[in-house]
């Protein structure tokens, strides 16, 4: 097993080069220089300044070796300086790291214990009315709009009734406040995006669920079981959920590396600083550094993903640890 | 610091939904300056870095604007005055500038601010490993001295009028940056200035707050906290502003004109309305043989419907404009006849250039060619766009077919505008308050990246600019600037559209709040809210 573990460890390493150098590539290939963005079209800016600009930043180097410089400072575990305000890429990504896994967390509890439910619902009362209207319901969900629903909302509950505040994650005298004052705050300020971001879930693991579901009640373990004589919900929830969740855990666990991809439209329309903008105002300004370094990020934790649910796989099915017995 | 009770911001909070809570603005008796208060302002952007010499950004130029002083800046009748500077002479060759410093001027940390400081700066300005993209005007600088601790005298390698005003640029303080790397400076994140505002905090993405300065040589602000915040969606800014979540932001035509006119709003808000500082036009690229010919491109002037543009576009909130310089501009020269729209004109003239329907399919023609042509403009900017397409409608009238790309900004330039890739172009340029244009009209500015992308060559107007740059006497360059936009009206190199307007509203507890050809915010450290109106208070 420590031999399996160390061989999968080891190969991660050209494979996670292998990514950097395809999207370092790839986003350099796109038209356009950071020096066009940071100075924009003023007349009050010379080209001998942007050509200066593009020194420092060593955009005057060849592609191969910009990588190369790129790598070594990675190897060094450093992400580098952003060309925006030339703070540390590092520092600019971990900011923006609690508030975006925050929201995600929130969002993907509030999905799982809205969803499993209905899909539950969905396979017991398959083809009732309800099963039509939740049908619908999940539905409309996945294809509303985000930015349309949530500006409707924030007219409805932030500026009409007034319940919730608008946008930000804190309100403006946030310092003052006490603990739980400060709790209240934010809760309240993260309902509407927790609420926008489960919403357009809700559909897919409702139905998958459903699906699972109504496999696992067509079992002959199921039949067994009523056959004993259990009451229907022992049935239900001791032997078929039991069975019927372990895909969605798969799928709660695929869905690991998305908690640090925000979305930029909601965190846009709710002036969240979250990573997607972070990741969306970096490729718009050319901003390399802040690239790279969150889609190294990103590629790292799908990696460790993959091979933490391999590893689940290898602990439980003896068949996968191939290499041991040669 | 006071700890607010937690009632107090809930009110604060919930209030901002009731919009039967109208401000108690009717009562004017308590009508008297007082301090306290805080000034909410909305931004689509976070600033970049709080260092002036390397904010290229209009939130960054907003922010450091209120922490640091420049020596020189500009009178709400666009004339230079003294900031830091008490004042300045210019030498009988006009090549020297002596300035004498303001003596009582302390940074925000009580060390007084001298000469060396100016020094510091323009050190700064010129050395090559800083990141600034300002040291254009100063690389014309022969020679800087400081005489002693408040004067210091610049002299140029040869007469250069906007050289006075780069004098505006924000002055760092030595004493805290000398040995420092300014790019990488944490400077940049806690700046220490000598304006009307201190630094307070930053939670990037989301806030900056600045906090008066009570020391301010000009006299302490009376609003208190100056609160800046990024909300990256307009139509959010603007349901933050009907919410009282910020107390300032400047609105689209769009809102301007339909979205704010009920009584509601006009009891919270006071909208303002000026000219900004910028223009859009439509270029011609005159190395393309479509548009060598001035016929063809005065045709087109003629052809297009300036007025409907605006009412289209702008819903009539801006300005038409005949030339290069900003109408409210002295360089402005009213006496140059606007071109009028005239379809039946344009089209003679066409014809004159050889340019008519031989196959008779709708679309002009010369020589087998279709007159056809495409316009680019960048994303992002709808009121571009919007024109492009009525400008699209009327050419089509006059058999001229027009096709429209929009290309995202930074492609935009590199790719289009610097390689020279396009027909013509839909852009804008925003002006500095100083009317000279070398960079944009005079012909040897035309290499990649450089401003004259159009090609513009006229040796006239070449010799007027370089002697506009040069020559401090003000009657004198009204006249050379007058004359350049005779002569560039006449070539028709580009049709000037319009000269859109500024339209920030500010909410009505703000007194003192003063619309001024450059904007609203000259007199903003005395503004002020009334004791009984502060929403804010510790």
């Amino acid at each position: 097993m420590v031999q399996y573990l160390a061989r999968r460890l080891l190969s991660l390493i050209p494979l996670l080069i292998g990514i950097t150098l395809i999207t370092f590539f790839v986003i350099h290939l796109a038209p356009g220089r950071p020096t066009d963005v940071l100075t924009d079209l003023n007349p009050k800016i010379s080209l001998q300044a942007r050509d200066r600009l593009a020194k420092i930043y060593g955009l005057d180097q060849p592609l191969p070796a910009q990588y190369l410089q790129w790598l070594s400072r990675m190897g060094k575990l450093d992400f580098g300086r952003s060309f925006v305000d030339d703070r540390s890429v590092w520092d600019k990504i971990a900011e923006r790291i609690p508030v975006t896994l925050m929201i995600n967390l929130l969002a993907m509890a509030l999905v799982f214990v809205v969803a499993v439910p209905l899909g539950v619902f969905g396979a017991v009362r398959q083809g009732s009315f309800w099963d039509h209207w939740i049908t619908l319901f999940v539905f409309v969900g996945f294809a509303t709009p985000t930015f349309w629903l949530a500006l409707l909302l924030m007219q409805w509950l932030g500026i009409q009734l007034g319940w919730l505040p608008l946008s930000g994650i804190v309100s403006l005298d946030f310092e003052r406040m006490n603990f739980w004052e400060k709790v209240i705050d934010v809760s309240r300020h993260l309902t509407l995006p927790v609420f926008i971001s489960a919403f357009g879930g809700l559909a897919g693991i409702s139905r998958y669920m459903k699906t699972s579901m109504s496999e696992i009640l067509r079992q002959d373990f199921i039949r067994t079981a009523r056959a004993k004589g259990l009451s229907e919900r022992q049935v239900l929830y001791k032997h078929a959920l039991r069975n019927a969740l372990l895909p969605i855990v798969t799928i709660l666990g695929l869905s690991v590396p998305g908690l640090l991809g925000g979305s930029v439209i909601f965190e846009s329309i709710f002036a969240i600083p979250g990573l997607g903008r972070l990741f969306y105002d970096g490729v718009m300004a050319r901003d390399y550094p802040v690239v790279m370094g969150i889609l190294t990020i990103g590629a790292v934790l799908t990696l460790l993903g993959n091979l933490l649910a391999d590893l689940g796989y290898a602990w439980v099915d003896p068949r996968i640890r191939v290499g041991e017995k040669g | 610091m006071g700890i607010i009770p937690l009632s107090y911001l809930v009110l604060v909070i919930w209030a901002a939904g009731c919009s039967s809570q109208a401000p108690s603005s009717a009562v004017h008796s308590a009508d008297v300056p007082a301090p306290g208060d805080a000034f909410v302002t909305g931004s689509i952007g976070d600033a970049r870095t709080l260092i002036p010499i390397l904010a290229s950004d209009s939130a960054s130029g907003e922010v450091c604007g209120l922490l640091f002083n420049g020596l020189v800046r500009y009178n709400p009748r666009l004339e230079l005055e003294g900031e830091l500077a008490e004042s300045w002479e210019i030498s009988e060759d006009q090549l020297t500038i002596t300035f004498h410093l303001r003596k009582d001027v302390r940074w925000h940390d009580g060390v007084p601010l001298t000469a060396r400081d100016v020094e510091f700066t323009y050190q700064q300005l010129m050395n090559p490993q800083v990141k600034t993209p300002y040291s254009g005007d100063f690389e014309r600088v022969e020679f800087f001295s400081v005489i002693d601790d408040f004067t210091v005298q610049v002299k140029y390698k040869e007469p250069f009028v906007p050289g006075l005003a780069s004098w505006g640029m924000g002055i760092l303080p030595r004493h805290l940056l000398e040995g420092k790397d300014l790019n990488a400076a944490e400077f940049s994140r806690n700046p220490v200035g000598t304006g009307p505002y201190r630094f307070l905090r930053w939670k990037t993405g989301e806030l900056l707050e600045l906090q008066a300065n009570a020391d301010y040589f000009e006299g302490r602000p009376y609003i208190q906290r100056y609160l800046y915040r990024i909300i990256p969606d307009q139509a959010t800014m603007f349901l933050e502003l009907q919410g009282l979540g910020i107390d300032s932001m400047g609105l689209s035509p769009l809102q301007f004109h339909r979205q704010t006119e009920t009584d509601s709003f006009r009891k919270q808000y006071q909208k303002f309305q000026y000219p900004s500082f910028g223009y859009t036009y439509l270029g011609f690229n005159l190395k393309d043989p479509l548009f060598s010919d001035v016929r063809v491109r005065k045709a087109i002037t003629a052809a297009i419907d300036r007025r409907e543009i605006i009412n289209g576009v702008l819903l009539g909130l801006g300005r038409e404009l005949t030339g290069p310089f900003l109408p409210d501009s002295w360089a402005y020269d009213s006496a140059v006849p606007p071109v009028l729209y005239d379809p039946v004109l344009a089209k003679q003239r066409l014809e004159e250039a050889g340019w008519s329907d031989h196959d008779q399919d709708g679309w002009l023609d010369k020589e087998g060619r279709k007159f056809e042509f495409t316009v680019i403009t960048n994303q992002g900017n709808d009121q571009r766009r919007m024109a492009a397409e009525i400008i699209q409608k009327r050419l089509a009238q006059i058999g001229v077919s027009m096709k429209i790309q929009v290309i995202e900004w930074s492609s935009f330039i590199s790719e289009f505008i610097d390689k020279r890739r396009f027909e013509a172009v839909l852009l804008g340029w925003s002006l500095s308050r100083d009317p000279d244009l070398y960079d944009i009209w005079h012909s040897s500015k035309t290499k990649e990246g450089e401003f004259n992308f159009l090609d513009y060559a006229n040796t006239e107007v070449d010799e007027l600019l370089l002697q506009g740059r040069r020559n401090f006497n003000q009657e004198e360059r009204r006249r050379i600037y007058h004359r350049i936009h005779h002569l560039i009206a006449h070539d028709a190199p580009a049709v000037f559209l319009y000269a859109p307007d500024s339209l920030p509203v500010v909410h009505r507890r703000f007194r003192g709040v003063e619309a001024t050809p450059i904007g609203i915010g000259y007199h903003f450290i005395h503004w002020y809210v009334p004791q009984n109106e502060q929403r804010y208070t510790r």
